[in-house]
């Protein structure tokens, strides 16, 4: 059974067709002990149909560790967005989503596959710019709730 | 963030699927941000003064991880 209701399949749709590059969701999950990783793989699933440029990939935590570490991913379930070029290689856009994306965090996932897939950001430019002059490894955690 | 600059990774963290990373970073509500384990931003602010304080941080952790010793 469809997770999202036809209106809202249909709204999805049409603001994919924004997207001018191919996106890749690598999907971290393990056979055992996770209770949450159906449920993502159910909401992840939805996604593809409503777009040719959006594609899931199941990677396993246990039996892929040097995929997973590759990503800094050591807890499932995980998402790490992969902007796709021309030849199909992958670029890692350093945005993860830790846990179920769920309620909001659905809604925070479309706008970074959005963003990923050729979007323009909704920085300005000057926080562009100071952004931009970061230049050592910086870590971000934005803590949510499934509300 | 992440998009706009290749050394900043960010992690968005469902806090009650990750209760231990949630009681590491005490997190009473959301949103709250964590930069590089030490800055915290509170609440949804506007984007001005959201990359303010989180750049703004960055460099102060910066210039005091030697001597001092967040809490």
């Amino acid at each position: 059974m469809a997770l999202l209701s036809p209106a809202d399949q249909e709204k999805l749709r049409d603001s994919f067709k924004e997207m001018t590059a191919n996106v890749r969701l690598l999907f971290f999950t393990q056979t055992v002990g996770c209770e949450t990783c159906l449920q993502t793989r159910q909401i992840l699933d939805e996604l593809p149909p409503l777009s040719g440029r959006i594609s899931v990939e199941e990677v396993n935590l246990v039996l892929e560790k040097d995929k997973a570490a590759q990503y800094g991913i050591d807890r499932v379930p995980a998402i790490a967005l992969l902007s796709q070029d021309g030849e199909g290689q992958g670029h890692d856009s350093r945005i993860r989503f830790l846990g179920t994306p769920a309620g909001y965090e659905f809604i925070s996932l479309v706008h970074a596959i959005m963003l990923v897939g050729g979007r323009a950001s909704i920085l300005t430019e000057g926080n562009r710019q100071r952004i931009a002059s970061v230049d050592k490894p910086v870590t971000m955690q934005v803590f949510t709730t499934p509300t | 963030m992440a998009f706009a600059n290749p050394n900043i990774t960010a992690f968005a963290v469902e806090a009650t699927e990750y209760p231990d990373l949630a009681r590491r970073y005490q997190v009473s509500g959301v949103p709250k941000t964590v930069v590089n384990d030490t800055i915290e931003i509170l609440g949804a602010l506007p984007q001005d003064a959201f990359v303010q304080q989180a750049l703004a941080g960055l460099s102060q952790a910066a210039s005091h991880e030697d001597t001092e010793t967040q809490v």
